[in-house]
């Protein structure tokens, strides 16, 4: 057990990163992401909803709350966090409870991303302490804010680079009335990319669009009964073309878990392209244990252990990360422009160099 | 309002500085008379004007670099400019600055009806994006009230909104990749039609920075399929705070309109007598707009008007057609119009938490009898954006001093509640001292840093978002 600091509020953290030298890994319920090595400092002490007004939908929580707290508060109101957070725990073979502050901080989103955005869509504002120790807020809890730089952003996805969050503010929404689930089968990649981008190309809706080769096509479409009743028969004749879309029970959690790809040897990659380079990139890396989510720009490979999939993909519109195996460099590297920017903002947030 | 003291030694270079973009660009895209640069004095903020050393238009992302990279050696500070419509003072230049307009760099560079995207040259004005998708059926979503004009380019530096953001999000939302020439010249491509950043999110931070990190020259925005239709209720109220209320109710039902948008009495009155939209007498008016199919359609508005009847309203229209959407929207869509028929006015955004609605509204009313200046109310109820504009005369000696300090009240009001001091318009130079009211030091602190990086001299836009006092030593470097 490797050591770690659990901060019991956001001021003893400042002191704590005021006082070490670092390195740290920052963590939260260590249920997704790289695992971290060596020392760590966790937010799981820091817990708590600060406000929550379903009318205005916001929410402000503290890092360390625990995402199915956070999803149990909403549900009582019939509303939700939209961006679906996926539960990694199974395919990444990890123990521990998601919080927040590890949901912001790995921008995780799951199928639902393709219509209503990701998680960094969602976040309002944020406080953090950065690698001085200092306390930095910004954005707010509204809605719409343009008042300086958007941090907030910045924050979101940084993976505990720039500083560790302490609290995040979020955008919710209504949980729709009935949500209902539409499966071709029989696709090529091919094939179901083209009748996913018809799809989602249609005003009726769709809010998730995923293929899982042998299982079939996937699209999700939710609202009131009536209005999905209407939608489900257009898109049904928007997808005739690639056979008759039955109605199926939804398969929405485990696409979002990525759980077909649970269980097994190999290592787990996420390709980030366009839709329609999907099925050429598929056949170059020569992959047969591929699922697509986000009407196919989100690509999950299960390759054999120790597979560059990077050198086989060549150059692409896109990017691939490792998050389970041990690939050279889990991250792409960037164009030397933007690692220059990357490398100044690190060092802006944390001179010292104190998150490893 | 302070600008910073024009450098002489810049000033006494004006001829080399011009040699040297002209020997960059064509000879029309250089343009250093002292009368053809006053068409560059100022934006839509047009109280405050100044013109420019020289003013360039160049045509492609390479010409963007050289005169970068010539203006970043001379140490000249530059201003970028979409379309000019900046509310903010955003694109206001100082005399020893270079105004880099992208007006003419309106190419569609890449459409991708299958991948939902389009690429443009970031001076193609916003609803030109959405004529360029619109035949196939689709469109981009951000809806500035002034998207006819507005550049895509002025979008992304201040994260513009509209009307129909409390659906489909604001310009960051919408944004995938931009590529982006910095200060020094060096090119670089941030994002692209993909869904999400593999390292840290540039494109976000960009997004909203005023063009104080980069000058944005293309970006690849998402592309929507349009609705089926879309139709409007009217309702009124007599208290703002029932329709406040009102508000809350709606979204808490789990209806999402795609705009809520609210008017209150003297705005009401004034666009009645500007546009005869038959708007009833009445103290606050909603207009709530959904989407979808016809069946759809009647289905959420019977939710919002059942809703609305529990709040007891002096009226209820629903929009039996396009033609009465029509009318429902003509009111609402001629508010500034009106408002400046009557008077000069000035047009906040703060943003509130909703439920602070009826309080604010409270005392705008108890400030604006202090003043003595009229404000009239007209916002995007749904997101909190607020659009209080204040009333006055600028032929009148101090009116417009008055107005401005009567601004601040309300701006701090807003922060005070929980909100902020914009939410879709940026705060250029108007808001700019009043930063310090929203941000303790190390909150700023944290974003000079971020400029820093990008833009280490201090060269682009620098007197802009952040307090002089506070930049100051930056800007001296």
């Amino acid at each position: 057990m490797t050591a770690q600091l659990i901060p019991r509020d956001e001021a003893e953290l400042s002191e704590m990163i005021r006082a070490t030298h670092g390195p740290l890994a920052v963590r939260g319920g260590g249920t997704r992401g790289r695992a971290p090595q060596g020392p760590a400092i966790s937010t799981t002490a820091l817990t708590g909803i600060t406000l929550y007004e379903p009318g205005a939908l916001t929410l402000v929580v503290a890092a360390g709350t625990p995402v199915a707290e956070i999803e149990a508060t909403l549900a009582a109101e019939g509303q939700r966090l939209a961006f679906e957070v996926p539960d990694l725990r199974g395919v990444l073979v990890r123990a521990g409870t998601s919080t927040i502050g590890g949901v912001v901080a790995e921008n995780a989103s799951g199928p639902r991303r393709v219509a209503v955005g990701a998680a960094r869509d969602f976040c309002l504002g944020v406080r953090f302490v950065d690698g001085r120790g200092d306390v930095v807020r910004n954005g707010g809890r509204v809605m719409k804010n343009v008042t300086g730089y958007d941090l907030v952003k910045l924050m979101s996805g940084s993976r505990g680079q720039l500083g560790v969050l302490t609290e995040v503010a979020l955008k919710v929404l209504p949980r729709p009335e009935i949500e209902l689930t539409l499966a071709l089968s029989g696709l090529s990649v091919d094939q179901a990319v083209a009748a996913m981008s018809a799809a989602l190309g249609s005003p009726f809706e769709v809010t998730g669009a995923a293929h899982l080769p042998g299982q079939g096509t996937f699209l999700r479409i939710e609202g009131f009964e009536g209005s999905v009743a209407y939608r489900a028969g257009r898109l049904r004749a928007v997808l005739a073309p690639w056979g008759e879309a039955r109605e199926v029970p939804s398969a929405w959690a485990a696409i979002r878990d990525v759980a077909p790809l649970g269980g097994r040897q190999g290592d787990l990659w996420r390709i980030s392209t366009r839709p329609s380079l999907a099925a050429g990139l598929i056949a170059r890396i020569g992959a047969d244990e591929v699922m697509l989510d986000w009407g196919g720009a989100l690509i999950w490979v299960l390759t054999p252990q120790g597979t560059d999939l990077r050198a086989k993909l060549g150059d692409f519109s896109g990017h691939a990360t490792c998050l389970r195996g041990t690939p050279p460099d889990p991250v792409p590297p960037e164009s030397p422009h933007l690692a220059e920017l990357t490398k100044g903002l690190r060092q802006a947030f944390d001179p010292r160099g104190i998150f490893a | 309002m302070d600008m910073p003291v024009p450098s002489p030694s810049i000033l006494a270079r004006k001829d080399r500085i011009v040699a040297r973009l002209r020997a960059v660009l064509p000879a029309d895209a250089v343009i250093h008379d002292p009368q053809e640069v006053l068409a560059y004095e100022c934006d839509a903020l047009s109280a405050y004007r100044c013109p420019p050393l020289v003013a360039v238009l160049p045509r492609t992302t390479a010409e963007v670099s050289a005169v970068l990279r010539i203006c970043h050696e001379e140490g000249v500070p530059v201003v970028p400019r979409g379309a000019g419509t900046s509310l903010a003072g955003g694109a206001l230049p100082t005399a020893d600055s270079v105004i880099l307009g992208v007006a003419r760099m309106t190419e569609v560079l890449e459409v991708s009806f299958p991948d939902r995207f389009i690429r443009v040259q970031t001076g193609r004005t916003n609803l030109a994006v959405t004529a360029a998708v619109e035949d196939e059926g689709f469109f981009y979503a951000p809806d500035p009230s002034s998207q006819l004009a507005c550049a895509i380019a002025g979008n992304i530096a201040m994260n513009s909104g509209g009307a129909h953001c409390l659906k489909y999000g604001v310009t960051t939302n919408n944004l995938l990749g931009v590529t982006m020439v910095m200060m020094d010249g060096r090119v670089v491509e941030v994002g692209g039609p993909w869904m999400d950043a593999p390292g840290l999110d540039l494109l976000g931070l960009i997004c909203g920075s005023e063009g104080q990190l980069g000058v944005v020259t293309e970006a690849t925005l998402r592309i929507l399929p349009k609705p089926e239709g879309a139709l409007p209720v009217l309702i009124g109220f007599d208290s703002s705070e029932v329709a406040g209320a009102c508000v809350s109710d709606i979204i808490k039902a789990g209806v999402l309109p795609v705009a809520i948008e609210f008017m209150d009495g003297p705005c009401i009155k004034a666009c009645e007598a500007f546009a005869q939209a038959g708007y009833p007498d009445c103290e606050a008016l909603l207009i709530v707009e959904v989407e979808g199919a016809e069946e759809e359609i009647r289905h959420q508005l019977h939710l919002i008007m059942d809703i609305a009847r529990r709040h007891n309203p002096v009226d209820l229209r629903e929009a039996a057609d396009a033609d009465q959407a029509k009318r429902i929207w003509l009111g609402r869509k001629s508010a500034f119009g009106a408002m400046g028929q009557i008077n000069d006015y000035m047009c906040l955004d703060g943003t509130i938490p909703v439920s602070s609605l009826p309080y604010v509204l409270r005392r705008i009313g108890e400030l604006s009898r202090d003043f003595g200046l009229e404000v009239a109310n007209v916002f995007h109820a749904g997101d909190g954006n607020m659009h209080p504009l204040i009333l006055y005369n600028a032929n009148t000696p101090g009116d417009q001093e008055k107005c401005e300090e009567l601004g601040a009240e309300i701006l701090k009001l807003c922060v005070e509640v929980g909100g902020c001091l914009t939410g879709e318009h940026g705060v250029g130079i108007e808001k700019r001292d009043l930063m310090e009211v929203q941000y303790g030091p190390l909150d700023l602190e944290a974003q000079l840093r971020v400029k820093d990086v990008f833009d280490p001299r201090w060269l682009l836009n620098p007197a802009k978002v952040f307090p002089l006092h506070v930049t100051a030593s930056r800007r001296a470097g």
